[in-house]
């Protein structure tokens, strides 16, 4: 049997061309973003309020039983300098120039927590190969289940906020990431998300997400000078403080639409991305992901008639009686 | 078809030799180091971060060495797909590099899985995630491994004299044969479409819908690249004859795959206006290049028919597509990758010397298989004139 190098080329363009065809996605499948949980909690979090005290960072690693980490030669204090397999809250600064103002762009300063977001569609529970990253159908608390999970590490290299962190120094390890507090039983010392709950000056306010969204927009409408009454804690606690409001607020509430929203909010007076907050699209990277894997394996229909064509071409290409076939 | 025909039989020869023996030291050298990794965890012994959560042991080892292995894939597609019987003396040896490479990338998952003890729950109900990208590339890899074996293990019977059940087994060979094609098709695009989800964070050059495509071109492609590399080293290391005749055409096909894939990849950046990003002045851009001189090369140097029947041209070739797909799962993966400021991955030493290790052990076990099974076609007095 002898081919021409016509035939042969022209069999390997096939080929290639209808692999091609065969690895590319209809529309029709399109998994569109997941939406908001109906009772979504959250925090907000005003850069404008926080004073750098870091008591949510303490709060954070009392709540979760998390160890100190050190960044000092003395090894005495906890300054954790970013998220880690130890820390799940960090309170991080933003310097220019002189540094002299508070929430000031240009030779200010600003604060901003970082700690997750709970996003509406969140990549990590997407990418998750053994459910171990799990969205709350009714709260859309993101939570981590160390005794399902096989620490691969996807969720840690998908996070486009970098959240989910992995013991590294440990022959045991686990992944570590906010749960906004969901372990918390009547009776223990904290009884909401620990960081909202001991900030003195309610940056950090803990509540229902449409709540938290209400009082965002409430705040980033309010002008310099004005004189306005901020609740701390959780929303609706009634213990309020009032005080001068300093900075002008950015109109930008940030998670409104990034990814398709996110259940932690977060307002400034210095624009977000100066702050750390990466810029994202409104469509979350996980329907894409899973709109191309259900095209390609819904039903496991497209592989099964790929296999079909390929056990008939096998069989009619195989002859029983040949000794050497492999 | 004549060399359909052709038998197979084990080399024989010495299997303790300097060779050998380095290959042993080397395997040695990573088993201590894993050792290591097993007792104080993985930090102790790679440079990986929260930044860089997945190193070499992850992008070398599984992606790229996956695609290395990709030679019986890619015969299997040729040989059976397109009725082209007379490649049937490639088929054993590609297998074999085949069984080897996929084999230890699904082992060396383990050495990477913070908590492998789980390594299970994949391919459990209660666990299993089926929107996972990850969950398709590991249940797609398991069962192309164990397919892999049932479709090599007629050199076993045969060496074992289990005539009966090899001829039980070759009835319903076309079977495992379909699933051996099937598969690889399914887990080497699924490593492409691992990074969709990475969104943004991948820089546009290789953040596209198509990475399925890219990647499953691009492990057929260098499929074929083995095939000819391992023929070449084969040829000289055994002092075997060339298989000049089947290389020259098998170069054909490859030719052919890699022109659809050059199209496919330089429309895809058109269409979604990503050519910038290849002609600023940084280190992406630079190893885009390096990455896409590895598939053009070939192209350009295998263009003439003529140039087809020169091992030279071949062999460099060769390489250059096996340096080409590896940088495209280093630039997807780890180049491309930007987590934000502040992050730095470089593999450590001891790193490097457990994926050294590992294919040391890849090639130390194909010389003793090929030496001990029949795998390699028998070479008859008339054809070593060739």
């Amino acid at each position: 049997m002898k081919t021409t190098r016509r035939q042969f080329l022209q069999g390997a363009m096939a080929g290639g061309a209808a692999l091609t065809l065969g690895a590319t996605p209809p529309e029709a499948q399109a998994r569109p973003n997941l939406t908001m949980p109906p009772k979504a909690l959250g925090l907000l979090y005003d850069s404008t309020l926080c004073i750098g005290c870091k008591a949510c960072v303490a709060a954070c690693k009392e709540s979760n039983g998390l160890p100190p980490e050190f960044s000092t030669e003395d090894h005495l204090w906890d300054t954790a300098k970013d998220l880690s397999g130890k820390t799940k809250n960090v309170i991080k600064m933003y310097k220019d120039g002189n540094g002299t103002q508070k929430d000031r762009e240009t030779d200010g300063y600003a604060f901003i927590k970082h700690s997750c977001l709970h996003c509406v569609d969140p990549s990590c529970v997407s990418a998750c190969p053994v459910s171990a990253m799990q969205k709350d159908p009714v709260t859309g608390i993101v939570s981590y289940d160390e005794k399902s999970c096989i620490g691969c590490r996807y969720c840690v290299v998908a996070c486009p906020f970098g959240v989910p962190r992995f013991q590294y120094d440990t022959p045991f390890p686990k992944i570590v990431k906010c749960e906004l507090c969901n372990h918390l039983k009547t009776g223990d010392k904290y009884q909401y998300s620990a960081c909202a709950q001991v900030c003195p000056t309610g940056a950090t306010l803990y509540g229902p997400t449409d709540l938290l969204m209400q009082e965002a927009k409430r705040r980033v409408a309010l002008k310099p000078g004005a004189i306005s009454k901020f609740e701390r804690g959780q929303i609706g606690s009634g213990n309020t403080h009032e005080t001068v409001v300093k900075a002008q607020y950015l109109p930008r509430i940030y998670g409104d639409h990034e990814l398709g929203g996110t259940q932690v909010l977060k307002i400034s007076a210095v624009p977000m991305e100066k702050l750390g907050m990466p810029e994202l699209p409104e469509r979350s990277f996980a329907s894409i992901s899973e709109t191309l894997q259900h095209s390609l394996y819904g039903w496991l229909a497209f592989p099964a008639v790929v296999l079909g064509g390929l056990v008939i071409a096998a069989k009619r290409t195989s002859r029983p009686d040949d000794e050497d076939k492999v | 078809m004549s060399s359909h025909a052709e038998k197979t039989v084990p080399l024989g020869g010495p299997l303790i030799t300097p060779v050998t023996l380095t290959l042993a030291a080397l395997t040695g050298i990573a088993a201590v180091i894993l050792l290591i990794r097993f007792i104080f965890g993985i930090g102790a012994v790679t440079n990986v971060n929260d930044g860089y959560s997945w190193g070499i042991w992850v992008v070398y080892d599984v992606m790229a060495g996956s695609a290395f292995a990709c030679g019986g894939y890619a015969i299997a597609l040729m040989v059976y797909i397109f009725n082209k019987g007379e490649y049937h003396p490639l088929v054993r040896p590609a297998l074999l590099g085949s069984l080897f490479g996929y084999t230890l990338a699904g082992a060396s998952v383990i050495f990477d899985l913070g908590r492998y003890w789980n390594t299970w729950h994949i391919f459990m109900p209660p666990w299993a995630q089926v929107n996972s990208v990850m969950f398709e590339v590991a249940v797609c890899i398991t069962l192309y491994i164990g397919v892999m074996w049932i479709e090599f293990s007629p050199a076993f019977l045969e060496r074992f004299g289990r005539k009966d059940l090899k001829q039980k087994l070759s009835k319903w060979m076309f079977l495992f044969i379909g699933l051996g094609v099937l598969l690889p098709s399914m887990h080497q695009s699924s490593l492409g479409s691992l990074l969709i989800v990475f969104g943004t964070q991948i820089n546009p050059l290789w953040q596209t819908l198509m990475l399925p495509a890219i990647f499953l071109m691009t492990a057929i492609t260098v499929g074929y690249a083995v095939v000819i590399f391992e023929s070449c080293l084969s040829a000289s290391g055994f002092k075997r004859p060339f298989e000049l005749d089947l290389i020259t055409r098998l170069s054909k096909v490859m030719w052919g795959f890699l022109v659809v894939y050059l199209v496919m990849r330089s429309v895809d950046l058109t269409w979604r206006g990503a050519w910038g990003e290849a002609f600023k002045f940084n280190v992406m851009a630079l190893c885009f290049w390096i990455e896409m001189m590895g598939f053009i090369l070939p192209v350009i140097l295998l263009a003439k028919p003529a140039n087809r029947r020169r091992p030279d041209r071949l062999l460099i070739s060769a390489v250059s597509l096996i340096v080409g797909t590896l940088m495209l799962r280093l630039n997807g993966f780890l180049i491309g990758y930007n987590t934000g400021p502040g992050w730095y991955y470089f593999p450590s030493l001891p790193e490097l010397l457990v994926t050294i290790g590992i294919i040391a052990a890849e090639i130390l076990g194909y010389i003793v298989l090929v030496r001990w099974l029949p795998i390699l076609p028998k070479v008859e007095p008339a054809k070593t004139a060739r």
